[in-house]
């Protein structure tokens, strides 16, 4: 079960031809796939391509009636290898995973894929997480495309160019035998847009006819000699036939109505909207992509094309270049390209832009402004008058709520219109600098009642006790401890790499190092990579495994030890067996991770035993958010139904709190929060639960682990009490109404 | 043709959306989406989800269109897909903070930016966890906002939220209506929420709170009041010798400090008894006749009203009587249902976490037999296992209740416990210090009276909060006759505060040893 249902969209999956399809990127990237007719899709899960797979999980039904395959894969290795199924035969298939993580991971396939070819077109849709909001190292997948040979697309980030871009791909693969990227950055995954749809096709040839008529060709298996000639036929047939394709087929666009003739801008097809709007920043453009300059779009970015290169840049003085993140692979291309064509053309590039780090819309319109003032500074709107409080002192290097530093900010002059083109004159951030000494910083943390956050709270009481070790982090939810209130973790590898990562430090010493890794992690590869050499390299550290039933961090799909009754795949496998199965022999499991006191004992003991060997603890809770999913309407529902249900949730005495947030400093729970005490004694704001509580226990458990406080409680809320209940509060309330207003009246005798 | 007589210059609307995970930015996107599609404009938004969905803060971003101009151009535009610092003309902060974060990252001007902010807080994890209070000041934003934006309405749209049974998300709708920065009618925004056909009226009784309150919004947001509320001096007391107390107060002390004397004075007799009430009042006038004389009138009686609050503070101390008193009153079980929100016909049952320690068992002993546990190794090597383990105690059910009552009942014996005997020590050799200090310094005596605000907590809390407070305790001795004592005391206990282990604190004590020497 994903964290986000799609049952409702995936019937726009349905819509037949010539109808408007309205929706979010990636939906329409589902529907485009529909629409060539494609045979199987593949992949793993992740920012932002989490939801193609939610959507094809959720369309399962609809990709049935059409005899297409659809498989979650246990990673972008296994996603990137069920493309060999479009090597020998006709068939189209695409796969899908997070660039560039799942790239690094996939590229093993990914290269022998490419050096023996395709017969059916094959499309790996990445989802580019570069940039802001980015929880991943700033690659370029552009880098894949180019060592393996696999064509390479960014589309202009619309639907109807997108749409496109999946059906030229896999025309493209097929006419070229070569695999094909379709690269899609993040904001254009979550863009709402529109397109006119077409008809859904049934794959021309399926997967059970070829399983029916079995072909082999050992000229496309990798292994030499084949391998060697496959380096060849790269260069001699299927380059040219890409290349010929390409420009036949017109996949990368021209705009060239513009009147300033001797300049041109090159963008990358992704930057496209960016670029037209530092255009029209600059009075040079108007919203619907009439430039005054011309532009060459690349919606193809790998091969580039050497004509069409010639061709925009002949009579030009100067072309500018947006090509994001770095190195440079384009810009060094179209020099090499122009250069041997002998053109004078001069490619401006990193030389007004910034060599690293995203292109947002402001860099962009330096980057114009500092090329124009290079080229024809008389292009530049001029200032005519002073506009009001044009205070332009730069505030740049400011942090944002992700702890990105913001690219710089450089002041753009106040600009005022050409004739026709209205011009945004743009005050800057004199308020940047002032407010960054205010607002605080808010990083990504553990949900209310995440059963990580207990872990992490005995983790830093086992330090406590028994000192800092060395912690190696992983990838998924968990990493959170990396962050304030826990700070833990020293590094994080990859995906599934924690165990692996401590490797080095198998060696005497009076403190363990200690690796976490998730449920998700673990199957990723964690087992074989992790687990497994640990048992082969009698690895004496400690390994955590958490298991909360999903693969959380990407949006709570299921996993092999997931325990919910998936029909489709095969769950409620256990870690613990797997973990035994690969020979570990010191192995405890705690099925609830609130219990902080007992975590922190196993802590402890796998820290200080005498046995050696990995040391594996698997600590299982459920995912929070997927709980309350599942749980909150069937509690509501029994209510509804009147039966005695019991909701808990957690509370301070204000009184009783001293103001000291030692719990919070253990905690960080969102809901556990600080309000100001009222009490005019107390100078500090006492610690407070919100009613956001979802009674996991953890705050109550962690002041009992830590010996900390007794201001917490836990109200146990029975809705529909039966008459058991009412008689025993019956019998209560006597008792202690007769007690308490006894308190009263003495605590009235001393009111003021 | 040349393309300066094709182009069009209509401008999109450009909206940015600012919230924290959970909170429903992307459901107001989508909302803003629909509206602007059902009027007859073209909308276009998009977000950068990612790790934001786990309480990170997160940007929707949004232009709209009007459909015709699309018509007449016959393409579909090119709109961007990410905010440009200076280019947006309506900001929605779902949090006051978020508003800031808004001004920082330049995308609030004052030419064109319509700023809508709630005004609630919650706040950072590094607010939270600091151990005073690291609450940043919400009216700096609201200062800056003023001049950051062409408009800015800020106020509480969570509150307004919860009163409507709904999330802020419907408030901010409303808040946007009302403000009437959109070119769209009410009842656009009101066939927006019923299309959505999920928890329809809650969210349409929110929206039209906010679009009131927007409506009438000042034209400019007014400052939030965080000034701690001034506690008036009651005339008279029901209690003939409560009175007699409260008339003291009212004749014999500055009127400055009286507010923080009652509360002093009512948390000692609660603490204890009347007679507890009546010592408190007498170590006050002690106090009170060196404020006189060393020139408090001249400095609002620092003084008297920091001592006024520490005295009570440390005379009633955190002990587990007080905590049990404290679990089993009447007022507490009603605040406990107001809390958990529980309906009249259900029930509500309270588990309490408690964790004494053989420390606080002992120091409910009296002195003598107290002390002879602490002070024998094998007798607490036998009793410590007992007290290992965290205790869950219902204070709902009659043994519960009993328990902790009974505990709360031996106040009449407090006098005689071990920590009793240990607080008042402690207590006594403080006072003596102030009283010693306040004729020669009188801005150190406040400061040392101050440094108590180190001392909270039970357990392990307070045994590290002790430690700091003697650490400044001793500083304030070695500073006592120097330049400037007052000033690097209140550095050192700011440093204290700032974090939990102390380690600012003892780099800068090292740092300065010469300079106390």
């Amino acid at each position: 079960m994903a964290e986000r249902s799609f049952k409702k969209e995936v019937q726009q999956l349905r819509i037949g031809a010539g109808e408007e399809f309205r929706g979010e990127g990636i939906l329409a990237v589902t529907k485009a796939l529909l629409q060539s007719g494609v045979g199987y899709v593949a992949g793993y899960q992740g920012a932002p391509i989490s939801h193609l797979m939610d959507v094809l999980a959720d369309a399962q039904d609809i990709l049935e009636e059409l005899d297409v395959h659809f498989e979650a894969s246990a990673s972008e290795a296994t996603a990137a290898a069920t493309l060999s199924a479009s090597v020998m035969y006709p068939i189209r298939g695409a796969v899908t995973w997070k660039s560039t993580v799942g790239t690094n991971v996939a590229s093993d396939a990914l290269a022998n894929l490419a050096s023996g070819g395709v017969t059916g077109g094959a499309l790996v849709i990445v989802g580019e997480d570069y940039g802001e909001g980015s929880s991943i190292m700033q690659e370029r997948t552009h880098a894949f495309a180019m060592k393996s040979q696999i064509w390479l697309l960014d589309p202009r980030p619309n639907l109807e160019s997108m749409v496109q871009a999946v059906e030229d791909g896999f025309q493209l693969s097929e006419a070229s035998n070569t695999p094909v990227i379709l690269q899609l950055r993040i904001r254009t995954c979550h863009v709402h847009g529109r397109f006119i749809t077409k008809e859904n096709k049934r794959p021309a040839y399926t997967l059970s006819e070829a399983l029916e008529s079995p072909k082999r060709d050992t000229g496309r298996i990798v292994l030499p000699p084949a391998a060697y000639e496959h380096e060849h036929e790269k260069i001699r047939e299927r380059w040219p036939a890409a290349v010929k394709f390409i420009k036949e087929k017109k996949l990368n666009e021209i705009f060239d109505e513009g009147d300033i003739k001797d300049l041109g801008i090159i963008v990358q097809g992704g930057l496209y909207n960016g670029a037209i709007r530092s255009l029209q920043l600059l009075g040079l453009a108007d919203h619907f992509g009439n430039s005054r300059i011309p532009i060459y779009v690349m919606n193809v970015t790998y091969p580039v094309i050497d004509d069409e290169i010639n061709e925009f840049c002949k009579d030009k003085k100067a072309v500018l270049l947006y090509e994001e993140g770095q190195p440079n692979y384009i810009e060094q291309n179209l020099n090499t390209i122009l250069r041997h064509s002998g053109s004078n053309t001069i490619i401006s590039g990193k030389d007004v832009l910034p060599i690293a780090g995203e292109y947002t819309t402001a860099v962009m319109r330096d980057g114009l402004q500092k090329f124009l003032t290079n080229q024809r500074p008389e292009l530049l709107p001029t200032l005519e008058e002073k506009a009001p409080a044009a205070s332009a002192n730069g505030g740049n290097g400011q942090a944002n709520g992700n702890g990105h530093d913001q690219a710089d900010m450089e002041v753009a002059e106040v600009t005022r219109p050409k004739p026709a083109v209205k011009e945004q004159p743009i005050h800057f951030q004199s308020f940047s600098k002032e407010i960054s000494q205010v607002v605080p910083p808010r990083p990504a943390g553990f949900c209310t009642g995440c059963p990580e956050r207990p872990i992490f709270s005995a983790l830093k009481l086992t330090q406590e006790k028994l000192g800092e070790h060395h912690i190696s982090g992983d990838i998924g939810c968990h990493l959170f401890s990396v962050l304030p209130p826990f700070n833990l973790g020293a590094t994080t590898m990859g995906y599934g790499l924690g165990a692996a990562s401590s490797a080095a430090f198998n060696v005497k010493s009076s403190k363990r190092p200690i690796s976490i890794m998730g449920d998700g992690g673990f199957w990723h590869n964690g087992l074989a990579s992790g687990i497994g050499n640990a048992v082969f390299n009698k690895y004496d550290g400690v390994i955590v495994i958490i298991d909360n039933y999903y693969s959380a961090a990407t949006g709570g799909q299921d996993v092999l030890s997931s325990r919910a009754n998936n029909p489709n795949r095969s769950t409620n496998n256990p870690i613990i067996d797997a973990v035994k199965g690969v020979g570990v022999k010191w192995v405890r499991v705690i099925d609830r991770t609130y219990a902080v006191s007992k975590v922190q004992a196993t802590f402890e003991d796998a820290l200080t035993t005498e046995e050696g060997g990995p040391k594996v603890i698997i600590l299982q809770s459920e995912c929070m958010l997927n709980k309350q999913r599942r749980v909150k309407p069937q509690f509501n529902q029994a209510v509804k139904e009147g039966k005695r249900m019991v909701k808990e949730r957690f509370g301070v005495d204000g009184d009783v709190c001293t103001g000291d947030h030692a719990c919070i400093r253990l905690s960080g729970c969102p809901s556990l929060t600080i309000k100001d005490s009222d009490d005019p004694l107390k100078e500090d704001p006492v610690a407070y639960i919100d009613n956001t509580c979802v009674g996991c226990g953890n705050c109550g458990e962690v002041s009992h682990a830590a010996v900390l406080c007794p201001s917490f409680y836990r109200a146990d809320i029975v809705h529909n009490p039966n008459k058991w209940d009412m008689f025993k509060s019956r019998v209560r309330q006597r008792v202690i109404g007769f007690l308490q207003s006894r308190r009263s009246r003495q605590l009235e005798q001393i009111s003021l | 043709m040349t393309s300066q007589t094709t182009q069009n210059n209509v401008n999109p609307i450009k909206i940015a959306v600012l919230a924290m995970g959970g909170q429903g930015g992307g459901v107001l996107a989508d909302w803003i989406v629909t509206m602007a599609e059902n009027a007859g404009w073209w909308a276009q938004t998009t977000s950068v989800p990612g790790v934001a969905q786990r309480t990170g803060a997160t940007i929707y971003y949004l232009e709209l269109l009007p459909e015709q101009a699309v018509k007449e151009m016959g393409r579909q535009p090119a709109l961007a897909l990410m905010p440009t610092p200076g280019d947006v003309d309506l900001v929605i902060a779902a949090e006051l903070m978020e508003g800031g974060r808004a001004i920082q990252r330049g995308l609030v001007t004052p030419d064109r930016t319509t700023l809508i902010s709630s005004s609630h807080r919650a706040y950072a994890v590094l607010e939270k966890s600091a151990p005073g209070n690291g609450i940043v000041d919400g009216n700096k934003v609201i200062d800056i906002g003023k001049r950051a934006a062409k408009r800015f309405l800020c106020f509480d749209l969570q509150s307004l939220a919860e009163q409507g049974g709904s999330v802020i998300s419907a408030s901010l709708f409303g808040a946007v209506a009302g403000s009437g920065a959109l070119p769209f009618s009410r009842e656009d925004f009101e066939a927006t929420i019923e299309s959505g056909g999920k928890g329809v009226k809650a969210s349409l009784k929110a929206f039209a709170l906010a679009y009131d309150v927007a409506q009438n919004a000042p034209e400019t947001p007014d400052a939030i009041d965080t000034a701690p509320p001034q506690r008036a001096v009651p005339d008279t007391a029901k209690h003939p010798r409560v009175k007699a107390l409260l008339d003291d107060i009212r004749q014999n002390f500055a009127p400055a400090a009286q507010p923080m004397l009652v509360a002093g004075l009512q948390r000692t007799m609660e603490f204890q008894d009347l007679a507890y009430g009546k010592e408190y009042l007498e170590h006050m006038r002690g106090i009170h006749a060196l404020d006189k004389q060393y020139g408090g009138e001249g400095k609002n009686w620092a003084l008297t009203t920091a001592a006024a609050r520490y005295v009570a503070v440390a005379m009633a101390y955190d002990d587990v009587i007080r905590v049990a008193d404290l679990k089993t009153r009447a007022s507490r079980f009603n605040r406990v249902r107001d809390e958990v929100r529980a309906k009249p016909d259900q029930l509500v049952y309270t588990t309490e976490y408690m964790h004494p320690r053989l420390e606080e068992i002992c120091g409910t002993m009296p002195t003598f037999l107290g002390e002879r546990i602490e002070n024998s190794e094998s007798l607490k090597r036998w009793l410590q296992p007992l007290f290992r383990k965290g205790r869950f105690l219902n204070s709902t059910s009659l043994t519960g209740f009993l328990m902790l009552y009974g505990l709360a009942g031996m106040r009449r014996f407090r006098r005689t416990t071990l920590r009793h005997k240990i607080e008042m020590q402690g207590f006594q050799e403080w006072l003596n210090l102030i009283l010693q200090t306040a004729p020669n310094d009188y801005d150190l005596a406040v400061e040392i009276v101050n440094c108590r605000r180190l001392v909270k907590g039970y357990s392990d809390t307070h045994a590290r909060g002790q430690s700091k407070y003697q650490k400044l305790i001793r500083a304030a001795r070695n500073l006592s006759g120097q330049n400037n004592a007052a000033e690097r005391l209140r550095t050192l206990r700011n440093a204290a505060l700032a974090d939990e282990k102390g380690s600012q604190l003892d780099a800068l004590l090292e740092k300065g040893d010469q300079a106390f020497a």
